[in-house]
């Protein structure tokens, strides 16, 4: 959900662009973090815990804690909480700890 | 390999105000951060700090960081490297960094330690679903991308930072359900804790949070009533429906590095956690090597510019730098943290700086052998 009117904040928001979560497509702005843009649209669940396949989200949101780490273009374990969207970006719910690929 | 004067790590206050403070005496500094941006944690305070001038007083953080990164901007002798994480420090001085994917050494004659602190999580049950966060990981949702990670919240935790960022969330439009406490008292400043109890967010002190439910993600929380041994007392359950959880229970020092270099370091539950033994110079048991700001022990932005401007000045001191009125300067800055540390508030900051501060090196050599197995070489 995005704030629209705040007594003392002016949110200035960058370019509108489209990225993917999970293959449904998802609007964020330019400037913003993907866990921002992932709650804006009410998604809250970033991956699954690595032995009990529990939902797992953000906590931190200052790329210290780990929670929040989804697979984006293909790459596992990135901190949505820090990285920045961009256009067209796939971005996918982590299960496990993710694989590296050669 | 990068060589320079000051390395400081970490953007936040402390190491804006050091980096700022040394290039004022003349040394070249580089800072370093994680974050792509300068300013720390103060680039979501919307509150007005309190104190005196020089601690930017009546100042909201977002204009007071602002104000110090357009400082460091402006600054020659400053370099900064942001999207860059300290990895860590080796016996020949070097600090290695990553940037962009890539792997940098820098070789500093001095180093400024301000990595600050990250948030604590309480133990209860359903602590992990989605809809549990840390009080300032939703501030920084809210103030920073102007987005609302839920409709409705409940605060556990009535210090500082728990009821302003409740006072901020109101400010958003958000729903405050309460603010559980578990000491018998609010532990923030009243001025605060009296706004969000006049827009009508009840304040449950003497309770603490059981559980929190849902299936997928909060749906709610239970809260319980504390005895005076802190035991829960049966029958007292509430219920809320919320469906974000925030945790304001106090952070840790975020000391990696500090451990890595091998600084004698010490447990003192006043700072909230292990924390490096220094000298009156802000200095720790590894020459060289300063630490400011929360990194040394969980306090306030205000007190972390005074120690950065204070870790500032005496690693620039250390390299031969000074100024007609370094001594004047120095002292203002003592007296200016004396005052915040002064009175019943500062109390428990004084008795754990006591435990950290080392008046002269032989002391903390002393030290060091009496914390040898603290020191580490992983």
């Amino acid at each position: 959900m995005r704030i629209t009117e705040h007594p003392i904040l002016d949110f200035a928001r960058g370019k509108k662009i489209k990225f993917t979560y999970n293959g449904q497509e998802l609007e964020g702005f330019e400037g913003e973090t993907i866990a921002a843009a992932l709650h804006a649209n009410g998604v809250r669940t970033m991956r699954e815990s690595i032995h009990l396949h529990r939902p797992r989200g953000l906590f931190c949101n200052i790329g210290n804690c780990s929670s929040c780490l989804m697979i984006v273009n293909g790459k596992p374990n990135v901190r949505v909480c820090v990285e920045k969207l961009q256009e067209g970006m796939i971005v996918m719910t982590q299960k496990g700890k993710g694989e590296l690929k050669c | 390999m990068l060589a320079c004067e000051i390395c400081v790590i970490g953007g936040g206050p402390a190491g804006l105000t050091a980096a700022l403070h040394a290039a004022s005496l003349g040394a070249s500094a580089v800072i370093i951060d994680r974050n792509d941006y300068l300013g720390g944690q103060l680039i979501k305070q919307t509150h007005r700090f309190f104190g005196s001038k020089e601690q930017k007083a009546s100042e909201r953080g977002i204009s007071i960081s602002r104000e110090l990164s357009l400082a460091v901007e402006k600054e020659k002798n400053i370099k900064v490297l942001t999207a860059a994480t300290a990895l860590g420090y080796y016996k020949d001085g070097v600090v290695t960094v990553e940037k962009d994917e890539r792997f940098l050494k820098i070789k500093p004659q001095k180093i400024i330690v301000a990595t600050g602190g990250a948030e604590k999580t309480l133990p209860f049950p359903n602590n992990d679903l989605p809809g549990v966060y840390g009080a300032g990981a939703v501030q920084t949702l809210v103030n920073v991308y102007g987005v609302k990670p839920g409709r409705r919240v409940l605060m556990v935790g009535a210090g500082n930072i728990g009821v302003i960022v409740s006072y901020q969330l109101l400010q958003a439009g958000m729903e405050v359900a309460g603010i559980v406490e578990a000491a018998p008292r609010i532990g923030a400043y009243w001025v605060h804790a009296a706004k969000v109890v006049r827009a009508g967010v009840p304040i449950y002190t003497r309770h603490t949070i059981k559980g929190a439910w849902g299936k997928k993600e909060v749906e709610g929380a239970t809260i319980v009533e504390l005895d005076e041994q802190w035991k829960p007392i049966p029958g007292t359950e509430k219920d809320f429906a919320v469906d974000v959880i925030c945790l304001s229970v106090g952070l840790n020092p975020l000391t990696e590095i500090l451990w890595q270099a091998g600084c004698a370091m010490k447990y003192v539950p006043e700072l909230s956690g292990y924390v490096p033994l220094r000298n009156e110079y802000l200095e720790t048991s590894v020459p060289g090597i300063y630490v400011a700001g929360d990194a040394g022990g969980i306090e306030e932005a205000s007190a972390a510019m005074m120690e950065g401007a204070l870790a500032g000045l005496n690693a620039a001191r250390a390299l031969g730098y000074s100024a007609p009125d370094f001594n004047s300067r120095r002292a203002n800055i003592l007296r200016e943290l004396e005052s915040l540390r002064s009175g019943p508030v500062g109390e428990k900051i004084r008795k754990g700086l006591e435990k950290v501060t080392l008046t002269e090196r032989r002391e903390m050599r002393s030290g060091l052998s009496n914390l040898s197995l603290l020191t580490s070489n992983f």
